[in-house]
């Protein structure tokens, strides 16, 4: 079974680094990251932290958009491509089992996804120590926003192969990508905050709130690694959401995620006739 | 309950999609080291049951046992090599990549990988990306990756599309090959030519059914087929010669006759009786495409 999950793994992460995958998602997340980094440098004067802990803030919004952004980019021709290539058909006449299959492709675009993520947020990290305005804890704190952006990552990959296996083509499976991003990246926190806004400070912002914010993979990070640091949430100001909350319900939330959206598109690819 | 001297049975197979039936009655053996070319036209249900075999689609009725095992299950999909009709790589790898990734899911050492390439003809192109492949040669891999591991049935889908004459000689090595190392073959075509006259048995199929299933010499000898007899007479004796033996006017100075084996020394007697008159004699037997059009229920042109 490892033999197989490790020979479509390494077939797969070779189509990803040849189609430029790994190179143009690692520039991104780099630029984006060195970008915040010397841009926000402007208020560690005022709040009395370091530059790479306003850096850490800034790049948990960053990442909320983009590695759930660049997961799904990877993940939605997953199965849809290869059924239009003409590929899927004679694979699967090997014996390797589709949970295999799927395994095999996650290992790899979560490899390809970890690297980016790593080398870009690092390289901020780099780039604040040499500027003298990093700590132990801001340290912690760009270690813990990497690995929960790769875990944030992981939930979109396999939610991406959820969008694949429903869709009969590459377009269409594009489009449902598109659309899981839209509805659990930017639409899901704007339908919160009207919720919070009509019920003005009553029982739902209390009771019902964090747990809806924590139910969502991209909300869990945030919330994550903005209660975990005090001087990041000082930063970011959403110290009150977190409060609310047990300590492990955003880690559990987004540790969840990635298992039970790879069983779900496990359960959609056996469907799929190839 | 597994039988040891068929590699591939199938009995009783019926297959509708909503009303229309696409397969009745199929019953087929074949047995390791055997040759079975089964043709029909498209849409005649070969594809189809070829599907059924690897078990990506279901029976409606019937049943069908590869090397012993249910068909899609693990130890069958071990056991069978394919190759489809149209074979499709990820253009950015290189063949020997391609083809180490299919033996390393067929449980075979990495080393097979090298010699396979060599006896497909592919070693100088190995490790050039797919991508830059002609037909030929991403055919030559597809059958590369069949001829993976030792396997007990091999379904080759229109096996010689896309290849050149030198290709197909070879193609007829690789499956000679195959059937003697013992795997049963079933070879799809839509036409009845050289490669599967090679065959040991040959199996038709028209409309969903199975309309012949023997060796070609008893196909042959079962359809009685005609030879024809092409005469060029002599100027203006056409009409002469015709109304000495019968037959058609094909143009103004040939005649042609249909004849059975039989019949055909006492005809040539017949003709070398007219002397001057018959300038020119051409026999025709019947061809394979005769023989196949017969079976597919089509007159012969």
């Amino acid at each position: 079974m490892i033999t197989r999950i490790m020979a479509i793994a390494a077939t797969e992460f070779r189509i990803q680094t040849r189609n430029r995958w790994l190179a143009s998602a690692t520039v991104l997340m780099t630029l984006f990251a060195l970008a915040l980094t010397f841009a926000g440098s402007a208020p560690t004067g005022s709040l009395g932290v370091d530059l790479l802990t306003v850096s850490v803030a800034s790049m948990t919004t960053l990442a909320v958009y983009l590695a759930p952004f660049l997961a799904l980019m990877i993940a939605f021709d997953a199965i849809a491509g290869e059924a239009e290539r003409g590929t899927l058909g004679l694979t699967l006449t090997y014996p390797l089992s589709r949970g295999e299959m799927l395994l095999g492709k996650f290992a790899a675009h979560l490899a390809v996804l970890a690297i980016a993520i790593a080398l870009g947020l690092g390289s901020a990290g780099v780039a604040a120590w040499l500027a003298g305005g990093a700590g132990p804890a801001s340290v912690q704190a760009l270690a813990r926003l990497i690995a929960t952006a790769i875990l944030l990552g992981a939930s979109f990959l396999a939610l991406g192969y959820v969008a694949s296996a429903l869709s009969g083509s590459g377009a269409g499976a594009a489009g449902l990508a598109v659309a899981l991003w839209l509805v659990l990246v930017v639409l899901y926190d704007l339908g919160l905050l009207g919720a919070l806004v009509m019920d003005a400070g009553g029982g739902f912002t209390k009771h019902v709130f964090p747990w809806l914010l924590a139910l969502n993979p991209a909300d869990a990070f945030r919330l994550w690694n903005v209660s975990a640091a005090q001087e990041v949430a000082l930063v970011s100001g959403m110290a009150g959401a977190g409060e609310a909350l047990p300590g492990w319900a955003a880690p559990l939330s987004l540790l969840l995620w990635p298992v039970l959206a790879l069983a779900l598109a496990r359960t959609v690819f056996e469907r799929v006739e190839s | 309950m597994t039988d040891r001297d068929t590699a591939l049975a199938i009995a009783g197979l019926d297959k509708s999609f909503g009303r229309t039936q696409v397969l009745g009655g199929i019953t087929l053996d074949v047995a390791p080291g055997e040759r079975v070319a089964l043709l029909g036209h498209n849409g005649a249900g070969k594809s189809t049951l070829i599907k059924m075999i690897l078990g990506l689609i279901r029976p409606g009725a019937g049943s069908i046992r590869v090397a012993g095992h249910a068909p899609g299950s693990a130890a069958a999909r071990a056991a069978t090599a394919y190759l489809p009709e149209q074979v499709a790589f990820h253009r950015s790898l290189t063949g020997r990549e391609q083809l180490t990734m299919f033996a390393r899911l067929a449980g075979e050492h990495p080393k097979t990988v090298a010699p396979l390439l060599e006896r497909v003809g592919l070693a100088p192109a190995a490790d050039g990306r797919i991508g830059t492949y002609s037909k030929g040669m991403r055919q030559r891999l597809g059958l590369a990756q069949a001829l993976l591991g030792r396997r007990r049935v091999a379904l080759l889908d229109e096996p010689t599309s896309g290849l050149d004459p030198i290709s197909r000689h070879d193609l007829y090595a690789v499956i000679d090959e195959m059937a003697a190392n013992g795997t049963a073959l079933l070879i799809a075509s839509h036409a009845l030519t050289e490669l599967e006259a090679r065959t040991d048995r040959i199996a038709i199929m028209a409309k969903g059914r199975l309309v012949a299933d023997d060796s070609l010499g008893n196909l042959a000898r079962a359809a009685a087929l005609p030879t024809r007899i092409r005469l060029t007479a002599r100027e203006g004796a056409a009409e002469a010669v015709q109304a000495e033996l019968g037959g058609r006017r094909v143009n103004g100075r040939a005649v042609e006759l249909d004849c059975t084996t039989e019949q055909k020394m006492a005809q040539l007697a017949r003709i070398s009786g007219l002397g001057e008159a018959v300038r020119d004699v051409e026999m025709v037997p019947p061809s394979l495409e005769d023989l196949y059009r017969h079976y597919c229920g089509e007159n012969r042109q």
